[in-house]
């Protein structure tokens, strides 16, 4: 992929984490804070599909932007062609890993399971 | 009527010998190294006599006629436009041949070679990728119809068209904007500031048309996403050349922003 295009995304995905974590704090602020951390109020928000959403698109653009800018990091610390390969595939998999086992997390949590 | 009162013969020569003819000394620290020799860098000291308009590099050629030939320095115009004697004074890059002691308010002067390059020896460093990466930018104008006919037309550009890539033109490729850089000291393989600038300095240029050909070699990963924008490289360019601002309206082109 081309440089701009992933810097792009890295910008983007930054934007979009601005507003969805804006909505996610005025979330926790519609009651107190230590009771939006019962674990009924938890629960609940899973199983309000759409905050359910919100939380699941949050989780891919932060682990996106946040796995590439250590890919930006890395990429800047070591030069050479092997080391770079494996930085950059190694900074898809784990994108991909955390946002498996998020994802799981929000599933299981929004069916009940737990 | 205007009165102008030339001073009396004794009261002009009195104020040049008491401000100008000033003899100073200050030691000049001198970074000496020899990598390929395996020669750790060290400092040697000299008592250098200076006066006001004592350039650095002129207290280093004096050690070099009086008291060690042997110090590595590269140097050639004396007049900043050559960009062959970038160092590290006082810890900050500069060219020497346009730096005067009387500036810099110490009576210690150190000098090292510019950081981000390879040391020859002493103050002298490598500046092969430098080049080499300027070269990859395409510094000069591409187009079709760029070979002189008979029937030729001079190409025609207004003030304004001039005004958008004139000081990136000023470029004399000291090197002290990549000594300078953040990135480049640790990621050897970025293009730098003085290539990304050179990139946009062809690319806003109104006859050129060479713009594609390179958006494509600075959108690399080592190229120019690759500025955090600390804005080192500005601080330090002695030709008021702001490489920073210069990646930035290339980034324009690339994020869609401008044509
Ligand atoms: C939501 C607010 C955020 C915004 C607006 C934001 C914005 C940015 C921007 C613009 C860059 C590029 C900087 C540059 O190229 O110099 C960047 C880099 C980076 N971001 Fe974020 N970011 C945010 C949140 C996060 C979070 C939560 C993480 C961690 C998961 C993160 C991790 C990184 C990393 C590791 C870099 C690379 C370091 C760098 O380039 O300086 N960011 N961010
Ligand atoms: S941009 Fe300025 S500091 Fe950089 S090489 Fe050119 S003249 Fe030197
Ligand atoms: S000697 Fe030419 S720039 Fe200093």
């Amino acid at each position: 992929m081309r440089e701009s295009i992933i810097m792009k995304i890295h910008y983007g995905t930054a934007l979009g984490a601005v507003a969805l974590v804006a909505v996610h704090i005025l979330m926790r602020m519609s009651q107190k804070f230590s009771d939006s951390l019962q674990y009924q109020n938890v629960i609940a928000n899973y199983h309000f599909l759409p905050y359910a959403l919100m939380l699941e698109v949050l989780l891919v653009l932060l682990s996106v932007h946040g796995f590439n800018g250590l890919r930006v990091i890395l990429l800047e610390l070591k030069q050479g062609s092997t080391y770079e390969k494996m930085i950059n595939y190694g900074s898809l998999a784990a994108m991909a890993i955390l946002i498996a086992y998020g994802s799981r997390t929000i599933l299981m949590a929004g069916m009940g399971v737990s | 009527m205007a009165v102008v009162s030339v001073p009396k013969p004794s009261e002009e020569s009195n104020s040049k010998v008491k401000t100008i003819g000033q003899t100073n000394t200050i030691t000049l620290r001198i970074s000496r190294s020899n990598p390929s020799e395996g020669q750790e860098a060290a400092f040697s000291e000299f008592q250098i006599p200076v006066q006001k308009w004592t350039t650095v590099l002129e207290a280093i050629l004096y050690v070099k006629q009086n008291f060690d030939h042997s110090v590595a320095v590269r140097y050639s115009c004396r007049q900043a436009s050559c960009g062959s004697c970038g160092m590290k004074i006082n810890g900050k890059p500069a060219l020497a041949c346009y730096t005067k002691i009387s500036e810099l308010n110490s009576n210690v002067v150190t000098v090292e070679p510019m950081n981000n390059f390879p040391i020859i020896r002493d103050l002298a460093v490598d500046f092969k990728q430098l080049i080499s990466n300027h070269k990859k930018m395409k510094p000069f104008i591409i187009r079709e119809d760029s070979e002189v006919t008979p029937e030729s037309k001079e190409f025609i550009q207004t003030p304004q068209d001039l005004e958008k890539f004139l000081q990136f033109s000023y470029c004399i490729k000291c090197g002290l904007c990549n000594s300078a850089c953040p990135t480049m000291a640790t990621d050897t393989s970025f293009i730098g500031p003085q290539g990304l600038a050179q990139a946009y300095r062809y690319v806003a240029d109104n006859r050129d048309k060479g713009k594609d050909e390179r958006l494509k070699i600075v959108d690399d990963s080592h190229g120019i996403w690759r500025c955090h924008f600390a804005g080192s490289c500005s601080q330090v360019c002695p030709k008021g050349v702001d490489p920073a601002m210069a990646i930035q309206l290339l980034r324009g082109y690339l994020l869609g922003f401008r044509k």
